[in-house]
């Protein structure tokens, strides 16, 4: 067989195989590509939350417009048709008759779970206070809130119970359903069945409810509006607008490249041959993160179009350059040490902590290679045996050569740029980062804060500060949190807090449980202290028959168990604050700020309370940014090493510290101009920023490269032709994804796209008067 | 003694249409005291229910600020606050703070709204929620306020305000299930 036949078959076989992979892979898009790979136990704990804790499955649902009944009659008909769907555990709307099962499971275990009852409640004195306290309470303005318990529990247990879970300022009421504090808008409330990183469950959630209140007819007035929000919404919006924007940005790159390769060439062969290595690059790059990761996140095919902006750029080189076999050789080998400092960038984000990133050095150092080889054996054996007729590209090369020419006297504004940028840099050097992990969401602004209003609105804690505490069983967990419980409170009291949740007020332990329940007399001893307490009360003992009753049968009752709890909203509220993780259980203890201007906690005073306690504070927000701060850190050295593993290869090819110099410099001089540029915009710079500096310096030194080994005996212009077509490709490529609606593609996007346009400006500024003469002339 | 007060307000209610009251005279005292722009005054409450043996008191004060904020500072026999500010109602008691819109408690509503658009001379906002029936004259009158709202008539009968000039001074709230209560209110300078 003939070597192009060989080579042609070997090329097809691993193509299939390729496209096999491709084809089989795994392709994620939650956000876990930002979430770190070893962290430590509270990192551990906010993933899980984050990945599948009860807040990745609450859909937050507003009704807004119309007025305030229609809102109210929507929200019924609503949760009516919600309730019984598959996709749903509950869906509530504050309507009373939800309500009801809560009250009555409250009613019955009222003894065991009010803290109010301890060894005094039940003496005489402590009878006779609790009536009379409830005696007020009956005429005071809330005195509705005890009348239909007065004889049952005239010691107000119930009322204390609802006030202690109200706490948390539930939400408002308004025509009988949940609503804002203004009553301008109805909130339901939902747990989807499926986890938060269940994404097509949840967008199947959430296409029921826009599917039911479409349906809803004629209780939705056409001027009532829906409105979704909650973890699973923003993952659903996330995946829709990473998967669109995959799709858009391939397709319009691929669009503008293949309209500047036909410029170029003019005819469709060499087009279409052009593609050719990016295609096979891009599936290369796709198998390769799919073998060595299990899954391949959807971001990363959206960093594939960066492939396409420097692997188009071969056969270019290839098409457009001398055919002679001495000149190809030499070109061979300024390509190669271009793919090999290319390499050496991308190589440095593979150790990453960020899953994300080292799936996009993978694919690229994969694609970039498999590109080159393609273009360097495959390309030329599909060549038509009398060679490409290629417009001639020469007059394009003159033409670059005068104007490049021409930007040289200005070189002298180079020496004064980089102090110019350098000062830039200096003078904000303190916001130059953004140390937030929020900058990396793809959520809208607006998205999340329709989610703070409506989070506001049902009263859902922020969740931003947690007490941990853990144990071998449920039961041990929940008395770690009543010890805790009992430190918080001391705070809570001294205005330190503006309080916390347990779930400890829903499901006691057992043994604070029994402990309660023995503090109940007998039946007869009962009655007789109640015939004292009641003796200067206007309430008297006689009328407290149901009460005597109630609270002999709560004495001999079983404690309350988690099973107990099923069907009514305490349930839910359990199983967000206690959860088995692997073979221990975690109880959580959100805490809130005190009321006050500055509404914040002091973790210092937090933790010298828990002193001697096995608990744990997290302050998530603080806990997530000190993640990303140490990913920043991380990635910060990780450029530098990749940036000096960039020159020790170029210094072993070039064997010359000047030359190295040559190539180097404009590139950093490129990357700092990016960076003063974007910073004095106004831009906070993030981790994709950074990367973004890494890859100007790894696509950039192609071009460079080209300027400083530019020789008289090659076809100048030609060169340049391809050096400018190369260019535009990679500006073209990167600047689509400048426009992005996903910041981490945006700004990736710009920084590349512009830095790759002044590398290789500042290499014809920089070079020798002698190159940019070689480039003007012919053969 | 419930049921004599069942004839006595029965019999009230079957008197009310023959009361000659006119439009005039309720809105020429409307307009009067709309014109007053703050008030503040004692206030001592019997409070009749029929579970307890005898009348429970309360007091406290009063303090009124047009057109629609209102604070009732219960002292005895325990501190409490009630404050409704743009219709959200603020209940303070103990540790206890609470706030909700006033439509969420129809007792709290009708003893709110009834005296808050009384005291803002606001005579839509208590055709709103009562039909309004008017004795007397402008120096002594009396307002018989009957809930409109099916959840408010649910829980309250009737809501009598009786007042000297421009000054309230006494306003009862009759429940449905035969409890009252009867706020008697000292202006103060």
């Amino acid at each position: 067989m003939k070597r192009n036949t060989v080579i042609l078959l070997l090329w097809l076989v691993l193509l299939l195989v390729t496209i096999g992979i491709v084809a089989r892979a795994r392709y994620i898009t939650d956000l876990s590509a930002f979430l770190p790979r070893a962290p430590t136990v509270a990192q551990q704990l906010l993933v899980s939350q984050l990945r599948d804790g009860l807040a990745s499955r609450l859909v937050l649902i507003g009704i807004e417009g119309g007025d305030a009944v229609a809102r109210a009659n929507a929200s019924r008909a609503l949760a009516e048709r919600l309730q019984p769907l598959d996709d749903f555990i509950w869906v509530r709307n504050g309507a009373a008759e939800a309500q009801q099962a809560d009250l009555e499971l409250l009613l019955k275990h009222r003894y065991a779970l009010s803290p109010l009852v301890d060894e005094r409640r039940f003496t005489v004195a402590g009878l006779r206070e609790a009536i009379q306290s409830s005696i007020d309470l009956l005429v005071s303005p809330a005195g509705a809130l005890i009348e239909p318990f007065m004889t049952r529990d005239p010691t107000g247990e119930l009322v204390g119970l609802l006030g202690q879970l109200d706490a948390g300022d539930g939400p408002a009421s308004t025509e009988g359903v949940w609503s804002s504090a203004d009553g301008s808008r109805t909130v339901l409330l939902a747990e989807t069945r499926a986890t938060g990183s269940d994404l097509d469950g949840q967008q199947r959630a959430l296409q029921a409810i826009g599917q039911q209140w479409r349906q809803l007819g004629p209780a939705q007035p056409a001027t009532l509006r829906l409105k979704l929000s909650g973890a699973g919404t923003f993952a659903v919006e996330a995946r829709r607008v990473i998967q669109s924007e995959a799709l858009r940005l391939s397709l319009l790159s691929s669009v503008l490249i293949l309209l500047l390769l036909w410029l170029a060439y003019r005819s469709p062969v060499p087009v279409l041959l052009g593609m050719l290595p990016v295609a096979c690059g891009a599936l290369a790059g796709i198998a390769a993160v799919a073998l060595g990761f299990g899954a391949v996140h959807g971001m990363t095919l959206g960093f594939g179009v960066t492939l396409i902006g420097e692997s188009v750029d071969y056969s270019i080189y290839q098409f457009v350059q001398s055919p002679l076999v001495q000149a190809r050789r030499r070109l061979w080998r300024t390509i190669v040490l271009g793919v090999a400092t290319s390499v050496c960038g991308f190589a440095s984000l593979l150790p990453s902590g960020f899953p994300g990133l080292a799936q996009l050095g993978v694919y690229s150092i994969t694609g970039l290679i498999v590109a080159a080889a393609v273009t360097r054996w495959v390309l030329p054996a599909m060549l038509p045996r009398d060679g490409l007729r290629l417009r001639r590209l020469s007059p394009l090369g003159v033409h670059a050569a005068h104007w490049l020419g021409l930007t040289r006297h200005g070189r002298m504004a180079l020496i004064v740029l980089a102090p110019v940028c350098v000062l830039v840099l200096w003078t904000h050097r303190g916001q130059i980062w953004n140390r937030e992990l929020a900058a990396l969401s793809p959520t809208p602004v607006a998205a999340q804060a329709l989610d703070t209003q409506l989070r506001g609105d049902l009263g859902a804690a922020d969740l931003r500060h947690l007490v941990v505490v853990q144990g071998p069983d449920a039961d041990s967990a929940l008395r770690a949190s009543e010890r805790v419980a009992s430190r918080l409170m001391a705070l809570v009291e001294a205005g330190q807090l503006g309080g916390f949740n347990s779930a400890t007020q829903y499901l006691p332990s057992a043994g604070v449980q029994r402990a309660r329940l023995q503090g109940i007399p007998p039946q007869d001893e009962l009655r007789r202290r109640l015939q004292q307490a009641t003796q200067t009360l206007p309430l008297k003992a006689a009328r407290l028959e149901p009460f005597v009753a109630e609270a002999a049968a709560a004495r001999e009752a079983a404690p309350l168990t988690r099973a107990e709890l099923d069907g009514t909203s305490l349930a839910p509220a359990v199983d967000a604050l206690l959860m088995r993780n692997g073979s221990v259980w975690q109880a959580l203890l959100p805490l809130r700020a005190p009321a006050g201007n500055d509404q914040t906690i002091d973790a210092g005073r937090v933790r010298a309370a828990l002193a001697g306690e096995s608990a744990l504070l997290i302050d998530i927000k603080q806990q997530s940014d000190a993640l990303y701060g140490d990913y920043l850190r991380q990635a910060g050295w990780l450029s530098l090493a990749g940036l000096l593993l960039m020159i020790a290869v170029l210094g072993a090819a070039l064997r010359s510290l000047r030359r190295v110099a040559r190539v180097v410099a404009p590139l950093l001089l490129a990357v700092l101009a990016v960076a003063a540029g974007l910073v004095a915009a106004g831009v906070a710079l993030t981790i994709l920023h950074l990367v973004g500096m890494l890859l100007i310096v790894a696509v950039g030194s192609n071009y460079t490269l080209f300027f400083e080994r530019q020789q008289a005996h090659e076809d100048g212009p030609l060169t340049l032709a391809s050096l400018v077509v190369a260019n535009a490709a990679t500006v073209i490529g990167f600047g689509v994804l400048a426009t992005s609606s996903v910041p981490v593609l945006q700004a990736l996007g710009v920084t590349v796209s512009c830095g790759a346009l002044l590398a290789m400006l500042f290499s014809a500024m920089l070079s020798p008067p002698a190159t940019l003469a070689a480039f003007a002339e012919a053969e | 003694m419930s049921e004599l007060l069942r004839r006595a307000a029965w019999a009230a209610l079957l008197l009310l249409p023959a009361t000659a009251w006119s439009a005039d005279e309720l809105e020429a005292l409307m307009s009067r005291l709309a014109a007053q722009r703050t008030g503040h005054a004692l206030f001592t409450e019997q409070h009749y229910v029929a579970l307890l043996e005898r009348p429970v008191q309360t007091s406290g004060e009063l303090f009124y600020e047009a057109p629609d904020r209102l604070e009732k500072r219960t002292l005895q026999p325990r501190p409490e606050t009630l404050r409704v500010a743009a219709g959200i109602v603020h209940v303070e008691s103990g540790r206890i703070k609470r706030s909700m819109p006033v439509q969420r408690y129809p007792e709290l509503a009708a003893f709110i709204e009834s005296m808050r658009a009384t005291l803002a001379g606001d005579l839509p906002a208590l055709q709103k929620y009562f039909s309004i029936g008017f004795e007397g004259d402008q120096q002594r009158w009396q307002l018989q306020l009957t809930p409109l709202d099916k959840r408010l008539a649910a829980a309250i009968r009737q809501v009598h305000i009786s007042g000297v000039g421009i000054e309230l001074r006494r306003v009862e709230v009759q429940q449905t299930d035969g409890d009252r209560s009867v706020t008697d209110i000292q202006p103060l300078p």
